[in-house]
Parts: C-alpha cells; sequence; structure tokens
C-alpha cells in the first residue's frame, strides 16, 4: 500500500463533532415516558444488614419502584468473573465477585443496597432519606497486614480468610544468584490508592421495545460486546435482541471495564420489568466510591547486582489490594509482576504475590493496570544501587539493558494474557540516548546543577525506563465496505474511550482505498453493527482492531480492482485507485468513481455469479499469538521549594517506542494524558481512606488532580521497532504516559533535595508528606 | 447529587430581601455567589427550606469611593475587586489576595458578602477583613448597625449577624502612609483551598523603625486568627532578620492552632506558617519602604 496516511500527523475526524457539541453521550439519551434511578449506598464499610424498609418511599409523589436484593428473586447473583485465573503452579484462588444489590452485609461504603425508580432523579434522590436500613456494623479490614493476622474480621466470611489469591512465579535462581552479589539492596515500597476519574461518569439508559422483543441499551462501557452478551445471558435473551450501544466516552481509562457493575446488571432488568425506559447517571460523589479503583500495593523487595550495577537477581513479595470482590481477577498483580522485569535482563526472578480482599471499593485496571508498581519497585531500587556503587543513574540502566541481538526475548512466567511473558522487538538504548540528548543531561549535571545550587535553587534531575506489555489478544474484527456514495465505511466492534479511533482507523483504511481519511466513517461501539468483538483495555485497540482493518481493507481494495478491471476489460496491474476513483492508467476517460463501482457490485440484474458476493466489502479478524512490547524513557528537570516543598517542573521529555506509528498528533495526545495522570499519580491524587474505611476526600475539592497549570509542556521523540507481531508492526501507546512517572519524581526529588539524605519509597507524595520524609531524615539517630 | 426541596423567592430590591428574611428567619438562606452554598445543598449538607436569591438586587453590588473609606456592596463579585482600581488605590493588600481566591470562573460568581457571611476559616476575605480594619453593616427591617471586623466572626461557619439581618456593605479605610503589606499562602494546586496564608502588613517611621504591625492567618484556627502577641513583638523594632523570624515563630507555635486535614498535619501547617510569615514580612517591611535590613 502506499502510505498517503499512515504515520501522519492528521487532524481528528471526530473532533467537529465534539468541539460543536453534536456527538452523542449516554447522558443524552432522553426517551419519552423514561424514568429515573438512584441508588441507595451503604455508609459503612461492613456492617450486617439486618432489615431493610422502603414502604416511606414508595409513598412519595413520583416514586414508581424500590427494589432490594430480595426482590430481584432469582436475578439475584453474583457477577461473572471476567478474567480466570491464570495457569500458574499451586495458584490460590478464591473467587468473590460482586452482587447486584447486597443482601445479608454490605462489604464496602458505596456498595448498592436499593434501587429507587421515580419520574425524576430529584424525587429519586428524595426517596433514598426516605428508607430504613438496619445496620449492625462490623470490624473493618483497610489495612492490608492486618487483614492476614489471624484476629482479622473476614470480608468473606466463608473463606475464612481474606486471601484472594496467591501466586508465585519464578524466572531462574534468585537464591543462588545473590550468593555472589556485590551488593544486595532491600526496601519496602508503598503505593496508594487512586482513580481515573474521567471527564464523564457512568451512565446507562435502557430501553425494552416488548413488541419487538428488543431490548436497547446506552452504556459507557469499553466494551460493548461483552455487555451485550452477558445481559443476553442473565436476562434470557437472544444476542440479537440486545442492542449495546457505547456511545461517546468522556474517557474510561479501564474502570469503565468492570463486568458488571451493578447498575448494569439492574437497569436493564428493571427496564425490562416495568417496560418503560429507565436512566441512570452515575454522580462524582457515587463514582468516587461505586466505580472501580487501582494501586493499592506494598512490597518488599531485594535487588542483587556485581560490583559494576548488573542485575543478578530480584526478590519481590508483595500484598496487594483487591477491594471487596475480584471480579476482574488478576490482572492488576499479574501486571505488577510481569512489568517490575522492565527493559532489563534479568535471568534470576522470584516473585510472590496475595491478594487480599479488603473493606474498599473493587480494584481493577486503571491505566496502567498495575504496571506503574513493578516499575515503581525496580527503577528505585536501581537508583538506590547505582548510588551506593557511585554509578551514574542513567548508566545503571544501560548496562542491564537487553541487548537488541536478544530478541525475542523469554521472560519465562505468564503475562496477564495467559501467554508466556516474551518481548517481540525491542531496542532501549537509543531510547536512553536520545532522551539524554533531549533533557541535556550530562550539560544539566555537570554545569546548570552545581550553578543553580551555588545560588541556592534545588533543582534535580531524574530519567527511568519501562516497557509496556500491549496488542493482546483474543481478538477484534473489522468490516470495511465502500459504499454506494463512494465513502467508505469501518465498523468495528471494539468499543472507543476518546483515543481518536475515527481518525487512527480511517487512516489504514483510507491508504488501501485511495480515498481521503475524512472520506472514511468509522462505526464503533454498536453491537448491531458489528457482532463480534472484545474491548478496548490494555492498549490494544490500535493492535488488534487496526490490524483486522488493514486485512479488510487489503481484501476490499482486491474486490475493487477485480471489478473494476473486468468493468474496463484491463488488466488490473494497470488500475490504479486514486481521490475516490479507480484509473486505468494513461487513459483519463477511462475511470470510475468507487461509488458507481460499488453500484456495480451490486447489480439489479444478471446473477451474482457462484463464489462471489454482492457490494465492495469485507470483514476480518485479527488475533495476535501474544502481546507487542512497547517501551519508553522519561526524564525530567524539577525545581522544588525546599522549605514548602512546592514543587514546579521545568522539563519534561518522553522518548518512546511503540513500533509503527499511525498519527503521531495522536499519539503525543495519549502520552500527554498519560503523563497528565502520572503526575497525578505520582504527586497529587490519593484516595485517603479512614480506620473505619471511609473514604476521606470523595470530592474535586480534596481528590487532587492536577490541573494544566501542573502538567508541564511535554516534549517527546520516538524510535521505531516495528512488532513483527502484525502486519502493520504496531505496538499499543494508551499506557505508555502513565506508567514510570512515580519513579521519576521519587528519582528527581531526591535529586533536587540533595543535601538531605532521605529516601522515596512511597507513591504518591505530595508536599506534606515530601517535608515529613526530609524531616524524619534530618533528626538525629534517636 | 440533587438538592432537596425547597421554596425559591428571587426578590429585586433590598426591603424585599430583609422582608423575605423577617418572615423566614433561620429557615431562610440567602443565595449569593452560591460557590459554596450550591455543592452543600447538591450533597445536601445543607437543606435549606427557603432560598433568597439575591442576585438581581443591583443595589448591593458597588465599589464606591468616599471621602475617607472604600465602600463594597455585598454582592460586589470577587471579579470585581480584582480588576477594579480603587481597590489597589485604596488597599493592595485585598487586590495582592484576591487572585489566591479558587479560580478565575469562581470568582465570577463569587460575592465578597457571601465569602465573608460564609466564614470559612480556611477563605481569604474574612482574613482580609481583619487584616484591613473593616467595618461591616448589618441591616434588618428595623434599620442598620456597624460590626468592626474584629466582632464579626464568631467561630466555624458562623457569625454575629442576627436571623434577621443580612450583610449589606463592607467599609475599609485607607491603608495609612509608609505602611507595607503582603498577602501570602500555600496550596496544592493554584487555586485550592489553601493550607496556611497570611496577611501581613507593617508601617514604619521615618527612622526605619516598626510602629504598627498586623499578622492574620487563614486555615489556622475556627476563623480567622490575628496574632496579636506576634505582632506586637515587631513594634518598635527595626525589622531585620532575627526580629522576623522571632515573630514567625510566635506567631506560628502559639497564637495559631491549625487543625490539619488530609493534605496536611498541623505540624506542616504550623511550618508553613512561620516560612509564609518570615517571607510575608520581609516583602511588607521592603514596600514599606526598604525597611527590612538584611
Amino acid at each position: 500500500m502506499s502510505t498517503r496516511f499512515f504515520g501522519k500527523r492528521i487532524k481528528r475526524n471526530e473532533d467537529p463533532r465534539l468541539l460543536t457539541g453534536q456527538a452523542l453521550f449516554v447522558d443524552d439519551v432522553n426517551l419519552p415516558k423514561m424514568l429515573h434511578a438512584a441508588f441507595l449506598r451503604s455508609p459503612y464499610a461492613h456492617a450486617h444488614i439486618k432489615g431493610i424498609d422502603v414502604s416511606q418511599a414508595l409513598e412519595r409523589d413520583g416514586v414508581v419502584a424500590a427494589y432490594t436484593a430480595t426482590d430481584l428473586g432469582d436475578y439475584w447473583q453474583p457477577g461473572p468473573l471476567l478474567v480466570a485465573p491464570p495457569p500458574v503452579k499451586d495458584i490460590v484462588f478464591n473467587e468473590r465477585t460482586q452482587v447486584p444489590l447486597a443482601k445479608d452485609k454490605v462489604r464496602f461504603a458505596g456498595e448498592p443496597i436499593v434501587m429507587v425508580l421515580a419520574e425524576s432523579r430529584y424525587i429519586a434522590e428524595d426517596a433514598l432519606a426516605d428508607i430504613e436500613v438496619d445496620y449492625e456494623p462490623l470490624a473493618v479490614v483497610v489495612d492490608l497486614e492486618k487483614a492476614l493476622q489471624p484476629d482479622s474480621p473476614y470480608v468473606h466470611d466463608d473463606l475464612k480468610t481474606n486471601i484472594a489469591a496467591h501466586v508465585v512465579q519464578t524466572k531462574g535462581d534468585y537464591e543462588a544468584a545473590a550468593k555472589d552479589a556485590a551488593l544486595v539492596i532491600e526496601r519496602r515500597f508503598l503505593y496508594e490508592h487512586g482513580c481515573a476519574a474521567a471527564i464523564e461518569n457512568r451512565g446507562i439508559v435502557a430501553e425494552w421495545d416488548a413488541r419487538a422483543g428488543k431490548l436497547t441499551i446506552w452504556d459507557t462501557t469499553q466494551a460493548p460486546v461483552v455487555i451485550r452478551n452477558g445481559l443476553a445471558g442473565m436476562l434470557g435473551l437472544s444476542e440479537r435482541n440486545v442492542r449495546v450501544i457505547a456511545p461517546f466516552l468522556g474517557g474510561g481509562f479501564g474502570a469503565k471495564i468492570m463486568m458488571f457493575y451493578q447498575e448494569e446488571v439492574l437497569v436493564p432488568w428493571v427496564a425490562m420489568k416495568l417496560n418503560r425506559p429507565v436512566k441512570w447517571i452515575e454522580d462524582r460523589a457515587e463514582n468516587f466510591v461505586a466505580t472501580t479503583h487501582e494501586r493499592g500495593q506494598i512490597h518488599q523487595a531485594t535487588l542483587a547486582v556485581d560490583k559494576d550495577g548488573h542485575i543478578l537477581g530480584v526478590r519481590d513479595v508483595f500484598l496487594h489490594d483487591t477491594g471487596a470482590y475480584a471480579p476482574y481477577g488478576l490482572t492488576v498483580p499479574l501486571n505488577s509482576q510481569c512489568t517490575l522485569l522492565g527493559p532489563y535482563d534479568i535471568q534470576n526472578y522470584y516473585s510472590e504475590f496475595t491478594a487480599i480482599f479488603t473493606n474498599k471499593t473493587i480494584v481493577t485496571p486503571y491505566r496502567g493496570a498495575g504496571r506503574q508498581h513493578g516499575v515503581f519497585v525496580i527503577e528505585r531500587l536501581l537508583d538506590i544501587a547505582a548510588k551506593e556503587l557511585n554509578i551514574d543513574r542513567a548508566e545503571i540502566r544501560r548496562r542491564n539493558f537487553i541487548p537488541p541481538d536478544k530478541f525475542p526475548y523469554d521472560n519465562e512466567i505468564i503475562y496477564q494474557d495467559f501467554a508466556p511473558l516474551s518481548y517481540d522487538s525491542g531496542n532501549y538504548e537509543p531510547l536512553l540516548d536520545q532522551a539524554i540528548e533531549k533533557i541535556d543531561y550530562h550539560k544539566f549535571i555537570e554545569e546548570t546543577q552545581p550553578k543553580l545550587r551555588a545560588e541556592g535553587k534545588h533543582v534535580g534531575i531524574g530519567i527511568v525506563a519501562y516497557v509496556e506489555g500491549t496488542g493482546i489478544g483474543p481478538y477484534e474484527g473489522a468490516k470495511v465496505q465502500v459504499m454506494s456514495s463512494g465513502r467508505v465505511s469501518v465498523v468495528t466492534g471494539v468499543g472507543t474511550q476518546g483515543q481518536g479511533h475515527f481518525t487512527s482507523f480511517a487512516q489504514i483504511a483510507a491508504d488501501h482505498l485511495g480515498v481521503r481519511v475524512d472520506e472514511v466513517d468509522v462505526i464503533t461501539g454498536d453491537t448491531d453493527q458489528f457482532y463480534w468483538g472484545a474491548g478496548t483495555f490494555a492498549s490494544r485497540g490500535a493492535v488488534v482492531a487496526g490490524n483486522a482493518i488493514n486485512e479488510a481493507a487489503k481484501v476490499v481494495r482486491k474486490k475493487i480492482l477485480k471489478l473494476a478491471a473486468e468493468h474496463f476489460e484491463a488488466p488490473e496491474e494497470e488500475l490504479e485507485i486514486t481521490d475516490g476513483m479507480v484509473r486505468v492508467q494513461d487513459i483519463p476517460r477511462m475511470s470510475i468513481s468507487l461509488g458507481e463501482l460499488a453500484g456495480l457490485a451490486n447489480p439489479m440484474r444478471g446473477a451474482v455469479k457462484p463464489g462471489t458476493e454482492p457490494g465492495l466489502e469485507a470483514t476480518n479478524y485479527f488475533g495476535p499469538e501474544s502481546g507487542a512490547t512497547a517501551s519508553g524513557i522519561h526524564a525530567m528537570i524539577i525545581e522544588v521549594d525546599p522549605e514548602t516543598m512546592q514543587i514546579d517542573i521545568q522539563k519534561y521529555v518522553v522518548i518512546h517506542d511503540c513500533g509503527k506509528v499511525i498519527n503521531p498528533l495522536i499519539l503525543d495526545g495519549q502520552v500527554h494524558g498519560g503523563v497528565a495522570q502520572g503526575i497525578g499519580n505520582a504527586f497529587y491524587e490519593r484516595l485517603v481512606y479512614d480506620e473505619n474505611g471511609q473514604l476521606l476526600n470523595g470530592t474535586f475539592m480534596d481528590y487532587h488532580l492536577p490541573t494544566s497549570l501542573d502538567v508541564p509542556r511535554i516534549e517527546t521523540g520516538h524510535g521505531e521497532t516495528p512488532s513483527p507481531l502484525n502486519p502493520m508492526g504496531v505496538k499499543g501507546a494508551g499506557e505508555a504516559g502513565a506508567i514510570p512517572v512515580g519513579p521519576l519524581f521519587a528519582q528527581a526529588l531526591e535529586d533536587a533535595l540533595h543535601d538531605v539524605d532521605f529516601e522515596i519509597l512511597e507513591i504518591p507524595l505530595n508536599s506534606n508528606r515530601l517535608w515529613e520524609l526530609t524531616q524524619a531524615s534530618s533528626q538525629p539517630d534517636a | 447529587m440533587k438538592p432537596a426541596p425547597f421554596e425559591y423567592h428571587v426578590p429585586d430590591s433590598l426591603n424585599q430581601v430583609l422582608s423575605l428574611k423577617r418572615e423566614h428567619g433561620e429557615d431562610a438562606k440567602l443565595l449569593a455567589g452560591g460557590q459554596s452554598l450550591v455543592p452543600a445543598m447538591n450533597f445536601r449538607v445543607i437543606q435549606s427550606k427557603v432560598l433568597i436569591d439575591i442576585n438581581r438586587v443591583e443595589e448591593l453590588s458597588y465599589i464606591n469611593e468616599d471621602r475617607k473609606v472604600l465602600r463594597i456592596g455585598a454582592m460586589a463579585r470577587e471579579r470585581h475587586l480584582e480588576f477594579d482600581p480603587l481597590i489597589d488605590k485604596w488597599t493592595p493588600l485585598l487586590a495582592e489576595a484576591v487572585p489566591f481566591i479558587a479560580h478565575p470562573q469562581i470568582r465570577n460568581r463569587g460575592t465578597i458578602g457571601g465569602s465573608i457571611v460564609n466564614a470559612d476559616p480556611a477563605a481569604e476575605l474574612p482574613v482580609l477583613m481583619l487584616a484591613l480594619d473593616a467595618r461591616l453593616k448589618a441591616q434588618n427591617s428595623d434599620g442598620e448597625r456597624w460590626i468592626p471586623a474584629t466582632d464579626f466572626f464568631d467561630g466555624m461557619f458562623t457569625t454575629t449577624l442576627a436571623t434577621d439581618e443580612i450583610l449589606v456593605e463592607i467599609e475599609l479605610p485607607h491603608i495609612p502612609q509608609n505602611t507595607g503589606w503582603s498577602f501570602m499562602e500555600m496550596a496544592p494546586r493554584a487555586g485550592d483551598y489553601a493550607l496556611m496564608g497570611v496577611a501581613a502588613l507593617v508601617g514604619l517611621d521615618e527612622a526605619g523603625k516598626c510602629t504598627r504591625a498586623k499578622l492574620v492567618y487563614l486555615n489556622a484556627g475556627d476563623g480567622p486568627v490575628d496574632a496579636k502577641a506576634a505582632a506586637k513583638s515587631l513594634v518598635g523594632e527595626t525589622l531585620n532578620k532575627k526580629v522576623i523570624n522571632h515573630a514567625a515563630a510566635h506567631a506560628s507555635e502559639k497564637e495559631i492552632t491549625p487543625f490539619g486535614n488530609i493534605h496536611a498535619s498541623p505540624e506542616f501547617q504550623r511550618h508553613l506558617a512561620k516560612i509564609l510569615t518570615q517571607r510575608a514580612l520581609v516583602a511588607a517591611a521592603i514596600r514599606a519602604g526598604e525597611g527590612y535590613i538584611q
């Protein structure tokens, strides 16, 4: 194919619609006779429910119905397990998934107990205050380490333990390798809770058409096809009688793919039961407790190195907070376990984790999805080793990089997709060199920093590396079709959450079919348009759906050329497709538009020949055997006010390798957004729970997202090692920006506050915490 | 996050407001800028039976010079304070501090009277009223009275206004000659409630000795905290590092009582108070006319 559009910085097809307010979001769906749902949520993190009285609520004007768990009858079932446990030897896995409405006990503050339906959301919320619930508060499981003590209360009583899972994975022999170490470093690392905080909260509108026997659901989901399949099963409907539409989403970041949220199960059910459309839009207060969280882990990690800083082995034992239920299986801790190995040639690895149930909001993947934690641990250990051995921070990384001739590189453990953790390709040293050059690393350390320090300024530099497993299976599909207007339609089931699919997918098809990018209409997120698919998660859209589109477009191109060759009675080799026309080279009068050709492909007389199909269209599926591994380097210069501990990021550089790039403009946007979330994760955003399991900062006044003033201009650069695992050679990029920001902050802040002897072993930080850490170390030894 | 039901009134004159307030008493809340009240209603933290929207009472929105004082109507928006040249002319401390109040969008709606009456210990305007020796005019349908700022604030989110009274005007005197000022605060992000903040004023005589001083803190107790002893320790002194550091230490250790929150421990708040006081006093002394001696 010619590459007129692939690889170009092209403005997004979807932006005019989004910027002029024409894009459809779930809350824009308003239907005649629509009811509004509101949920009574538990104020307690852990309590028995001894009784529920909804009679007062039902008497309120405008209230139509109220349902408790017992009112659901047989429909009340724990949700499905979205991801089964991985095939790891001796794994312990206790499956406990969320229920639609809490029945006998509540397990986290915010768990829904009663669903109220009313003529307006206002009335529905008024009615919530009319409901009386008799709670018997129980002792609460909040702290991960206390949860394992024998006197701890249990989140799930029948388990007689709070252990959700226990997994050991090894490569080589850490103990043997550590014997020869010149230096062994052991530290305890903390990583605390945060949340995705998408600008759009969740929402569901469901409409039951009794005459057609068809249920239509507008849902803020990243995986409409999977939601369709699940709901059809639960509601006893054929998949063809359920249509799930995931329209434009105001961000998902992983939190909008949790099968199934309680409200997702209940709202369609009640729309059928009452035979009226029902809408539920999550508000921000609900979002903080009812939409899934991420990030709580405690690591005890050991690094063994030789005298030159070469890694001999790593041992890591960690606890993972999975919240009250674990519907997403072990994706997050597996990602932590696997991503810790990073871009480094580590031959000996022992990794053990225990996932723990607590009385907190459910934990599922959020941008980075556990990878952050692993990267934080290995990058910090390398920083400490570099300091101890007096080796430059960039240099110790360089010495440990997997060399380019060692790919594919087998890490001998199982990844989140259950395939062996094998890196398909990569070339890390040039990325490091590019970062060093862009941030002027050596000049900063040798000239700038000493000069600034002499002026009393506290300015530090950081440089860290990471890999990101992307583009995992199982598959996605796409249908590419030339319409009678000559426009091209690309339909896929992957779903979208704002990544620019309407443009990047269009670019792929446009090159094959000789049309402009804005002549390609991408349709996604509607199960009636495309039946098959998995969803948009794990940085996989461009890899998996992108390659399906690529293959389908190739087939359509062949069909165009074949039909045009018959039409002109000319050999295919003499045809060209440009500007929406098929032309016989050098014969200007012999040309036909793609639209006319599409008409010829759908004849009203004559007969379609055996073995052929009408139309200029093709459907294709792509399923990579394993994920493609992207990689990168982040570097930063930061100034700290050593008295107030306020920070000022002066320069931020991202060098990134995600293989072939479809649209560098969109990629930059992905990286910028990821870095912004990473900065939030590193220094601003932290969900604070008290000892009773109450979230103390469930508002944007107290949950601090970085603003445009806190996120600096980000300079990007690219490396390119095409993935051999897919024909386009692409790798995912969705999460890269967010992953290594924590250890970058830690390293740069320690460097800036060089005159204080302290270590940063936890994320997130803030000014107060930074001050505490520096105070603690400046106290004389007790 | 929908408010509980309430009765809504939209009067367009002060007299109507006062009679509604007398009629409904404690059941009624005034809706000024709504930047604190409306979120609290949406969270149902406040469930007021009656809401009196005073946004159409134009007679309460003004900034005027009188002969010896500046008069500001209670409904003047914070954005007006930010841009009206009279504010900078009369009380440059206020002009310096207003941009620290939340975000521009909030200042577009938020009013000076609303913020003062809300009496949030973490808010800037109550602190500035104390620092600037403001007088506040309260009115009910029987008449009016003037309350000095020092007698206006009565603990957390509480004032000495009677239930049928409303704040109608703020009167500010000129900052005296040879007086320097500074407002400093430290917030996690621009626009957040500050973890700590201080308004500082110092007056100097011709010899460079301090004749008067004022240090008022936000988020340092259950209202704006006037650190009188620390301020007094500066009077009669030449403002050098030692004198300033002593006052900063006294104020931060002895005179404020920060409660701490999830963003800052009381210890960090006290530390910030010390640092901000040192910096603010240096800045104020320099503005007062080269009053700071290294």
